[in-house]
């Protein structure tokens, strides 16, 4: 049988605005456990929630951003169930009146588009972090445990895909483009790591067209990498037992990620019944036409026609301007060595390649970068000028990118400047032809492969810096013309 | 000569600011008279009296400066202890909350003392503002001054009873059935609910959020008028508060009521109505005709199902909003081996029967598969109370009815039977769930020797018509009698 999954995503994104949600304690990450609370956020008894403003503008941007429509009027809910990291234990929600409802995101893998529906965009509270002290750190073997509160009231906006995702490599890409869809809207810090963006995927498996199959919730996913695992091994699982003739069970599960296998965390059974209803305290949001516009004409340039444009300007390849494209910081990178001076496409290639390596090798982002646009440029500019060969540029740009030195300097200061000279290259060419004999009577017998060999004796004499055209003509002609 | 605590705020404030007495002379005679009426009324949870008279301290030392006083400057007043005040124990009637200290102010807390009142105690109520005679709460019945042998009412009964035993001229309460309104009639006080959103609700520990209004308590129409004033207006920090300018209660409040159309609500006076009660009622629309007030009986069909409504929608959000009690972060914490054990160990042995009813009332009413039939519906039936009051408003300036259907009752009687206990609230709910104003004045005494109140009911933010109307019948009536204390 010839199985087909069926995914659809929750990723939750907490904003990057200044105060909390329904207060005004700040929501700068980190901090001394329950330092940045106040009774609003503590839920002390007699407190009340005043929306923030600008946490429902980022929200409506968000939709918007996604083709959604903002819908005029929405309102809060209670979310209600009871967990020690959430101070009222009934979190602030929104239920079947969403800020933001039907859009779409466009993603692409392997060439082949797919788009996926928005189901809704809202807007809700964070909770706070629990600490379980005990063997486990699970809540049920816990000796006792902590609770930090700095978290809670932190605005978190949820957007709800349908289930239009049909692979892992499609939903890590769909988490990709939002990604990176939120920090050219400049809403999120979008930190995986630091817990500010995080998924829940949905994922059943069925015949191709036929009937949707029993719908198991994988929770809290927390990088793009983790989407991926998680969703190929639950693929793999809910095949092999429907291929073995069992039926799964509906339930939740959590992603293993030191064994990269998903467990059960409860079945269907166990599901809370969460009593929705509408927060009393606040007031319906009234989102008018001309504040809808406002908010709509305000939106910056979004991946996907940054993306357009990147190729159609400098003439660069799909996935190089995918690459290029990938953040507001890569782009202005890459803009900004185009400025300087050098051509896109060799500005790509040299993102893609030199720049991407040591960004990962040092574990940094492009912002944090040490060779700046400027320089990559220069350093660009001199391999045209053919001052430094393309190996050399590449080992001055990695000893740039370590010591944080100007490229130019660092070439003077090595004497890592390509030479040209041909009474130079000369007497190295005459130096390896007298000490490799029998190689060059074997070329001169008409075993050209022997040239490369030959080359490199030279590049190697010269330790690298040869002009390795000119090493190419003037070799060629002392071995043809039996000279020397 | 009277004793200082006979005084209404007025007069206090007025020979405070003349000079014939100071803030602490005042202070320190209500401090007495509460610490003598205390072992008998139990109005208070926690007797404030140092706070009293610290800040007594402050208004006469302002005086001496010469600077101008706030209007209620010297003036004690009772504060139902369901209101945050910085530093002070705060409990709500709850065992749960019994040593919670809030680390924050609610809002009426600082106009308040920016009004210059002076705070003599954090006053007794039913347990997290449930119920209507103070049996509900964790620290004792509060007795009528009245008759020690019957209740004060509820939930508000120790602001009440504070305020008509002269412990203090002015007490603060909150209502979201009739929790000042029908305390204040079984004690021959004057109350007020005003409209929802007219009085901040930031730091008021919360019953029913869409209910709960904050509101004030004195011994004559004018003290209520000046205390409004003191705690009327927008507030930020609370979402569902009002931005109108709040008009100056005290201006026109003498103009009279000639030719003003009142209705009476006829579903009010049904035969459940003790005759005296309905005696003394009738008693009161001849005086507001004599007044010039065109009387005539008017029917609001969907009163007869406002108490059914008001009971789905406030333990509704009753259940959610005490939910937060769970032992984690204040308040009481029962010990047991893990959280959840925790948390339901606390709530059982920290909230009493009454809220455990409602809780669990409002938890079934929004469960999954009973929304709709329950809080949906009574949410439709609280469209149909407003729609009904519109209605009325069409044809009528204001509407009467008895604020409670009987005096004051014996401690003990209902409390076995709730549905007994809920049908105090019958007149009093409708407005609760309109969100509009209402007031509770004295009309004499019925054939038992109790007070009987008088409701007034209007449009929303008509306060001021309410206060007038209340005033004229006040003064054409004479001085409300007072409790042989
Ligand atoms: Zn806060």
């Amino acid at each position: 049988m010839n199985y087909e999954a069926v995914i659809g995503l929750e990723c939750h994104v907490e904003l990057n605005t200044e105060s909390k949600m329904f207060c005004g304690c700040p929501t700068t990450f980190g901090g001394e456990p329950n330092t940045r609370t106040c009774p609003v956020c503590l839920g002390e008894p007699g407190s009340l929630p005043v929306p923030n403003r600008r946490a429902v503008e980022s929200t409506m941007m968000i939709g918007l951003a996604l083709g959604c429509r903002v819908a005029p009027h929405s309102l809060f809910h209670r979310k209600n169930y009871f967990y020690p990291d959430m101070p009222k234990n009934y979190q602030i929600s929104q239920y079947d009146l969403p800020l933001c409802i039907g859009g779409r995101l466009d993603v692409e893998v392997a060439g082949t588009k797919t788009t996926v529906g928005i189901t809704r965009v809202h807007l809700e509270e964070d909770t706070g972090k629990s600490l379980h002290i005990g063997t486990t750190g699970r809540i049920s073997e816990a000796k006792y445990s902590l609770v930090d509160y700095n978290r809670a009231g932190i605005p978190l906006v949820e957007v709800v895909s349908e289930p239009d995702i049909r692979s892992a490599a499609e939903a890590q890409r769909y988490v990709a483009e939002l990604r990176s869809i939120l920090e050219a809207l400049g809403v999120s810090d979008v930190r995986m790591e630091e817990g500010s963006m995080r998924c829940d995927a949905n994922i059943s498996m069925r015949e191709p067209g036929g009937e949707f199959g029993t719908k198991v919730e994988i929770k809290n996913l927390n990088s793009i990498r983790s989407v991926g695992r998680a969703l190929t091994f639950e693929i793999e699982r809910q095949r092999k037992a429907l291929e073995a003739g069992q039926a799964l069970l509906q339930e939740t599960r959590h992603f293993d990620e030191s064994s990269g296998v998903t467990k059960t965390l409860r079945s269907k059974e166990e599901a809370f019944d969460y009593r929705y209803f509408p927060e009393p305290d606040l007031l319906p949001i009234s989102a008018t036409a001309d504040w809808v516009s406002a908010l709509e004409s305000s939106l910056p340039e979004l991946p996907q026609a940054r993306r357009a444009r990147l190729a159609a300007e400098h003439g660069l390849s799909v996935e190089q301007a995918h690459a290029v494209g990938a953040s507001v910081a890569s782009t202005g990178y890459f803009e900004g060595t185009v400025a300087a001076g050098a051509n896109g496409r060799d500005a790509a290639v040299w993102m893609a390649g030199e720049l991407g390596r040591a960004l990962n090798n040092a574990g940094v982002g492009i912002q944090d970068a040490r060779v700046s646009p400027a320089q990559l440029a220069d350093l660009i500019r001199l391999v045209g000028a053919e001052t430094v060969n393309l190996n050399t540029a590449k080992r001055v740009f990695q000893m740039a990118f370590e010591s944080g030195d100007d490229p130019g300097v660092i070439i003077g200061r090595e004497g890592m400047a390509q030479v040209s000279d041909e009474g130079a290259l000369a007497t190295a060419i005459a130096a390896v032809v007298a000490s490799n004999a029998t190689e060059v009577e074997r070329f001169r017998a008409g075993e050209e492969k022997v040239f490369g060999f030959l080359v490199g004796q030279v590049m190697r004499e010269t330790k690298g810096k040869a002009n390795p055209a000119l090493v190419n003509d003037l070799l060629r002609k002392v071995l043809t013309t039996g000279g020397a | 000569m009277s004793e200082l605590w006979q005084l209404s705020a007025t007069e206090i404030a007025m020979r405070i600011a003349n000079g014939e007495i100071s803030a602490v002379e005042v202070a320190e005679a209500h401090n007495a008279r509460i610490e003598a009426l205390e072992p008998e009324i139990n109005a208070f949870i926690t007797p404030t009296p140092d706070i009293a008279r610290a800040q007594a301290k402050a208004i006469d030392e302002r005086r001496a400066t010469g600077a101008p006083l706030p209007p209620l400057a010297g003036v004690p007043l009772a504060l139902k202890d369901v209101i945050c005040v910085d530093g002070v124990r705060t409990t709500a009637g709850s065992r749960i909350l019994d040593a919670y200290v809030p680390p924050y102010s609610g809002t009426v807390v600082h106009m308040l003392a920016d009004a210059g009142t002076l705070l003599v105690g954090k006053a007794n109520m039913d347990e997290f503002a449930m119920g209507s005679s103070t049996e509900n709460s964790a620290y004792g019945v509060t007795k009528n001054p009245w008759d020690l042998a019957r209740v004060p009412g509820g939930s508000s009964g120790g602001s009440a009873a504070a305020v008509a035993a002269g412990m203090a001229p002015i007490g603060i309460g909150t209502d979201t059935g009739g929790s000042i309104r029908q305390p204040a009639s079984l004690c021959g006080v004057v109350g007020m609910k005003p409209t929802y959103g007219r009085v901040s609700r930031y730091g008021l520990i919360a019953f029913a959020s869409s209910l709960d209004q904050i509101g004030p308590f004195a011994r004559n129409v004018r003290d209520t008028a000046l205390l409004l004033n003191a705690i009327a207006g927008h507030d930020p920090k609370d979402s569902t508060s009002i931005p109108d300018p709040v008009p100056q209660y005290l201006d026109g409040l003498d103009a009279g009521i000639d030719g003003l159309r009142i209705g009476i609500v006829k579903e009010s006076l049904s035969e459940g109505t003790q005759p005296g009660v309905a005696g003394r009622f009738k008693d009161a629309i001849e005086t507001l005709t004599s007044l010039g007030g065109e009387v005539e009986e008017v029917s609001l069909p969907s009163f007869a199902h406002a108490l059914s409504a008001y009971y789905l929608i406030a333990p509704a959000e009753c259940s959610s909003n005490l939910a937060r009690y769970d032992g984690v972060r204040y308040g009481m914490r029962a010990d047991a081996p893990t959280v959840s054990e925790m948390n339901a160990r606390t709530r059982a042995q920290g909230f009493g029967d009454e809220v455990k009813r409602r809780v669990m009332l409002g938890t079934y009413a929004l469960s999954a598969g009973y929304y709709d039939a329950y809080y949906g519906k009574a949410q439709k039936v609280r469209t149909l109370v407003i729609r009904d009051f519109d209605e009325a408003y069409q044809k009528f300036d204001i509407l009467v009815s008895p604020t409670s259907p009987t005096t004051a009752f014996k401690i003990g009687e209902k409390a076995d039977d709730p549905l007994a206990m809920y049908l105090n609230d019958l007149f009093t709910i409708p407005s609760n769930l309109a969100g509009a104003p209402a007031i509770s004045i004295p009309c004499g005494l019925a054939e038992d020797g109790l007070p009987v109140g008088l409701q007034i009911m209007g449009p929303l933010l008509s306060e001021s018509l309410l206060l007038r109307a209340a005033f004229a019948y006040e003064s054409a009536r004479g001085p409300a009698e007072r409790p042989p204390l």
